[in-house]
């Protein structure tokens, strides 16, 4: 198994501090923005997020978590189910810009069933994608990031590994590994 | 990214403690589902599900058909009378010919034990046994240890008395294959004509007394006394019954600590359970019904994901 390192510990947090002064240019007023990372991995990129923008803007910003499993529309036709995890907004996101919040973007799927089951929690007014990761070329849907900490030429056989120190890890590395 | 380990929901005897575990967790994630204010995903779009009762049942059907149209399935409904199965139809015809309009999951109650293992045997889809006969009743039996789990963290060294009829309840023996794989302590407690022979086979203790059985547990499940499946007299009256087995507010506010007390539903208040019992802040009974969707949407979930 061969890893590429493409994100290390500094280059993060640069990208990280790039990815919030880009939210913060396009969201002058954050009183009607709300951060919601997508279970089970966009959460810890979320809440890092969340808290260097609550520094920057010095204000309480609303942060949920939400899982789509029950909303995807591979269920049954993969070989593995996928486990639900929670999903936490307690905070009605009708009339609100939120910002979806994954870590790597593939084919989409995923953000397309987020859409699906965000729906649930009221109609928001404007809906942006933030991810770190975006794999070019290997999108199944119309999707796009509006905010992407780096695109990635990838092929199919390859896969996307983050390790976050809020996940367990031992310093915040990401890499691209090829599978044999 | 885990599985069941069956294609089918017989009976808590065929599952394992992961299966068990994998059910909770995922009921879980359908219980914050069901208090959202839309309460709709739409996992089984393009499941179908028909079910049969031979038997009769408001809560177990009820429960099942709102779980089955808060995953968006197609749901049909039979019931046994005003039916052809009057006219003489076999079980295993009724059931091939609803599969045969297309039907992927059957949930089905019948009177005679065992006959939901008899069509697993013979039909493709999966089934869902909602209760067969005095066999089993597994949704019944996850939903109250999910409710148990819920009140009190975990179910292991926990100890649970069931009483009232064991020898006529379904619930009584899912519930205790589901408690012992749990790791909880089984008291069985009744008039010794309805405790079966052999019960303590099991694993469960055995005793006649209630006080001594409500001071020893945690959790007092009650059972309904089903006289429908009486053929004989098992005690004098239910007077008599009630003077020895009844619980009321009294009793259980005379206990040293605070117990809950659970019951499967239909009551037959004042006979059991006396009503300012039922109503009291020790029952969960109303907890165990909301319960009670979120693990069968659960168990559709991923008997559905199974194929």
């Amino acid at each position: 198994m061969r890893k590429k390192l493409i994100f290390d510990s500094d280059l993060l947090t640069i990208t990280l501090q790039r990815l919030c002064h880009q939210i913060l240019e396009n969201h002058p007023n954050f009183s009607e923005t709300v951060i919601v990372g997508l279970q089970p991995r966009g959460i810890y990129l979320a809440q890092l997020l969340h808290a260097q923008l609550e520094q920057f803007t010095r204000q309480k910003i609303d942060l949920g978590f939400l899982d789509v499993t029950f909303h995807r529309d591979d269920y049954r036709r993969r070989e593995v189910v996928a486990r639900a995890s929670e999903t936490k907004i307690d905070f009605l996101i009708e009339g609100k810009n939120v910002l979806l919040v994954d870590d790597v973007l593939y084919t989409g799927r995923t953000v397309r069933a987020a859409l699906d089951a965000m729906l649930a929690f009221g109609r928001p007014a404007k809906v942006e994608l933030v991810v770190l990761v975006d794999r070019k070329y290997t999108r199944d849907l119309p999707i796009e990031a509006n905010y992407v900490g780096k695109f990635v030429n990838t092929l199919e056989s390859q896969r996307v590994l983050v390790e976050l120190e809020s996940q367990g890890a031992e310093n915040n590395k990401i890499w691209l590994i090829n599978k044999e | 990214m885990t599985k069941l380990s069956q294609r089918h929901l017989l009976g808590i005897k065929n599952l394992t403690t992961q299966d068990i575990e994998l059910i909770f967790d995922t009921a879980a994630n359908f219980k914050e589902v069901i208090n959202r204010p839309i309460k709709k995903v739409p996992s089984l779009r393009d499941v179908t599900i028909a079910n049969i009762f031979f038997e009769n049942s408001t809560r177990t059907r009820l429960s099942f058909e709102l779980a089955e149209k808060r995953l968006s399935a197609d749901v049909v409904n039979f019931s046994a009378s005003g039916s052809s199965v009057k006219k003489g139809e076999t079980l295993l015809d009724t059931v091939n010919n609803i599969l045969a309009m297309k039907v992927d999951m059957v949930v089905m109650r019948h009177a005679s034990v065992g006959a939901p293992h008899f069509l697993s045997r013979h039909i493709k889809a999966n089934i869902v046994n909602a209760g067969d006969g005095t066999h089993e009743h597994p949704t019944q039996a996850l939903l109250d240890t999910f409710s148990i789990r819920e009140r009190l963290g975990t179910l292991s060294g926990k100890k649970v008395a069931i009483i009232g009829d064991i020898l006529h309840s379904r619930v009584a023996l899912s519930n205790i294959f589901a408690l012992r794989k749990l790791g909880a302590e089984v008291l069985v407690c009744g008039p010794p004509t309805l405790l079966p022979k052999y019960i303590t086979s099991l694993g469960v203790k055995v005793e006649l007394s209630l006080e001594k059985a409500l001071a020893w547990c945690d959790v007092a499940n009650v059972l309904r006394i089903q006289l429908e499946r009486q053929q004989i007299k098992y005690f004098p009256s239910l007077r008599e019954y009630t003077l020895y087995y009844g619980i009321t507010k009294k009793t259980l506010d005379n206990l040293k600590k605070k117990i809950i007390v659970m019951h499967p539903g239909p009551i037959n208040r004042g006979v059991e359970l006396s009503s300012d019992a039922a109503d009291s802040h020790h029952s969960i009974i109303l907890d165990q019904v909301e319960n009670g969707v979120a693990v069968r949407m659960a168990v559709l979930y991923l008997l559905a994901a199974a194929n």
